[in-house]
């Protein structure tokens, strides 16, 4: 078998001397959608963090496709292919749908200085290109909005906002998408037609890997293949669904214990 | 979306030629009621036209059908100036709001779009002016060079800030740009070989065998020596324009926009944090260097009391006042900020609590400036299918 889409091998991260992540092991194979869950506080958002350069690995190693990722520079994550979303929306809300999604594009758009200032007709050409594929993908998750490219991102419902977000992390066809509480701050209904649009995508981008923090159990037993269960910055469980929700400690680390 | 029709030229040419006989007369009003009362009828004006929505047409043709709205507005500035040909102080005036106009543009782009706060302005233009005077009083260097060399030095001296810029932030970063901004008076006023407290004078400017400070006549018609910096600036503020706008609408603006919307989210796309803010910076510094060079040169002298703190906060209030990114907001706001005060004597006194209370009344009623920054047009007229 290949090697696998993302593998952990005790990746740690302490803040002074609180252990925010504790020996992670983990692994997600290509096209798999892969649950992180655990209470509050629980490690889930840091072994994000840590993963995409944003904070630096303690002790540990994080390998990508075979390839050593540990403590690379964020933007250097990105460009290896993993793109991620955020808990707290940090799309930029002045710019329109279009612009940050651009953003998101960056690695396969022209960076030189002279480029854009002078060649015009190419980067003209350029924005045409990119403007189609970005309105292919953001019918995909909601016909409507695709009309409306030139709108400000701040004018727009949450629920735009977080397919915005998932578009801007999918438009640079990343191997490995990593989605922070997706469903954060929206009603049932719409959490349940941002998944199905996520399964959908899923479909059409080949060997596209998921890992999805959710506190929706009812989102992580549709979506998730596997998932990983943290507590206090330790994992306690794994496997599917249904084998981690019927584990003792993980009901306590969710109930609480007498 | 639909292919638009296209808009309409006129409304926008009836609107610059509005706006230029408005310039005319305000600019031949004499007493302080006149001023005024023309001041007055502008704004009254300004008022119904939205309201009756007589602004949007025009607004629709600067938006539309920019390259053509861009000549208009040339043409409208070139009618202006020929209507003072011979006549120093409008043109004197003009080339100030022309100069402080494209060092704006320079803060533009560092703290508009990258977002990095520049309180020390007079700073890097007072070094494109200190290397000019230089310069120009010891080298036999062509002045067009001269004033590359001005926004050269000005932006190599700001790579001293580089570091300290890119290693703080918010008001971090303004209290650490005050300060040199702070340190480089000082610098001035005891460094005798840079004529200390009395300055420097600079020579008239020279291009292509023309003297700048004389007086000249073509086809039987004198015109004001001021015409040929008032030329040069407007030769020096179009081309930063341009540059401004093409910054604005490729991948780049994208990149500095989201560097100064979210440092976070845009190291995780891969954007290189240090790479563009530098790049801003840098280019900023060279704008303004070079443009208050040329500004040097019309007025013969610089001495450091040009350069002090109060003169970084005019800059930065324009661009508040402007609307913080909007090239056409710094234009307008820098005409009012350079020419208001200069025509209500009454005020010059009291010119920094004017500026105070401008900017305190702007970011009141109207946070985002006079002409708030519109999307991204990344191809003016351009509708996609």
């Amino acid at each position: 078998m290949s090697a696998p889409v993302l593998a952990l091998s005790g990746l740690t991260r302490h803040f002074g001397g609180l252990v925010a992540l504790d020996a992670l092991d983990m692994r997600v194979e290509r096209g798999q959608i892969v649950g992180l869950i655990g209470p509050n506080g629980s490690g889930k958002t840091t072994s994000f963090n840590v993963l995409t350069g944003i904070y630096a690995a303690s002790a540990g190693r994080a390998e990508f496709l075979g390839r050593d990722i540990t403590n690379l520079r964020a933007q250097a994550v990105y460009e290896a292919g993993i793109a991620r979303t955020f808990q707290r929306s940090r799309l930029c809300l002045p710019l329109s749908i279009f612009d940050n999604i651009m953003v998101g594009n960056h690695k396969r758009l022209a960076r030189g200085l002279w480029f854009n200032l002078f060649r015009r007709a190419a980067l003209r050409a350029q924005i045409e290109g990119a403007f189609e594929e970005a309105r292919e993908l953001v019918r995909v998750f909601d016909a409507p909005l695709a009309d409306r490219m030139f709108d400000a991102v701040g004018a727009l419902p949450m629920i735009d906002r977080r397919r915005i977000e998932i578009c801007r992390a999918l438009i640079s066809r990343p191997q490995l998408l990593l989605l922070d509480e997706p469903s954060a701050g929206m009603t049932e209904e719409e959490t349940r037609e941002l998944m199905d649009d996520i399964l959908e995508i899923r479909g059409r981008i080949e060997g596209l890997s998921i890992v999805i923090i959710e506190h929706e159990m009812g989102v992580i037993e549709r979506i998730t293949e596997r998932c990983v269960v943290l507590n206090f910055g330790r994992k306690i469980a794994e496997g599917t669904y249904r084998q981690v929700a019927a584990e003792r400690q993980v009901q306590e680390a969710y109930l609480g214990v007498e | 979306m639909n292919a638009a029709p296209r808009a309409p030229l006129w409304p926008g040419i009836v609107a610059a030629a509005l706006v230029t006989a408005f310039a005319v007369a305000f600019m031949w009003a004499e007493n302080e009621w006149e001023v005024v009362g023309v001041l007055a009828a502008a704004l009254v004006a300004v008022l119904v036209a939205r309201r009756t929505g007589w602004l949007a047409p025009a607004a629709r043709a600067f938006e539309m059908r920019e390259p053509a709205m861009n000549c208009v507005t040339i043409a409208a500035l070139l009618v202006f100036v020929a209507f003072f040909h011979d006549d120093h102080f409008p043109l004197l005036m003009v080339g100030t709001v022309l100069v402080y106009f494209t060092v704006c543009l320079g803060l533009t782009i560092q703290f508009g779009y990258a977002g990095v706060l520049n309180f020390a302005a007079a700073a890097f233009l007072g070094t494109g002016c200190y290397t000019a005077a230089v310069l120009s009083a010891h080298t036999s260097l062509p002045h067009l060079l001269v004033l590359a060399a001005g926004g050269a030095v000005a932006a190599l001296v700001g790579s001293i800030l580089i570091l300290p810029v890119l290693r703080t932030r918010g008001h971090y970063a303004a209290v650490v740009t005050i300060a040199f901004g702070l340190l480089f008076r000082t610098f001035l006023e005891v460094n005798d070989t840079l004529g200390g407290p009395q300055g420097l004078k600079l020579p008239s400017m020279n291009l292509l065998g023309m003297t700048f400070n004389d007086n000249f006549i073509v086809a039987g018609i004198e015109f004001s020596f001021y015409m040929h910096y008032v030329l040069a600036a407007l030769a020096l503020a179009v081309l930063a324009f341009a540059v401004t706008r093409r910054l604005e609408r490729s991948w780049i603006g994208v990149s500095l926009d989201a560097i100064r919307l979210d440092e976070t989210a845009a190291a995780c796309f891969g954007i290189h944090l240090a790479r563009w803010k530098i790049v801003a910076f840098t280019l900023g510094n060279f704008m303004a260097g070079a443009a208050r060079a040329l500004y040097a040169l019309m007025l013969g002298f610089i001495a450091p009391t040009n350069f002090t703190f109060g003169d970084s906060l005019v800059m930065v209030s324009i661009i508040l006042l402007g609307g913080i990114g909007n090239p056409w907001g710094a234009a307008l706001a820098a005409a009012l900020v350079v020419v208001l005060p200069e025509k209500l004597q009454l005020i010059q006194e009291y010119r920094f609590l004017l500026y105070a209370a401008m900017v305190i009344l702007v970011l009141l009623y109207r946070p985002e400036g006079l002409l708030p920054r519109p999307l991204r047009n990344y191809l003016p007229g351009w509708r996609p299918r």
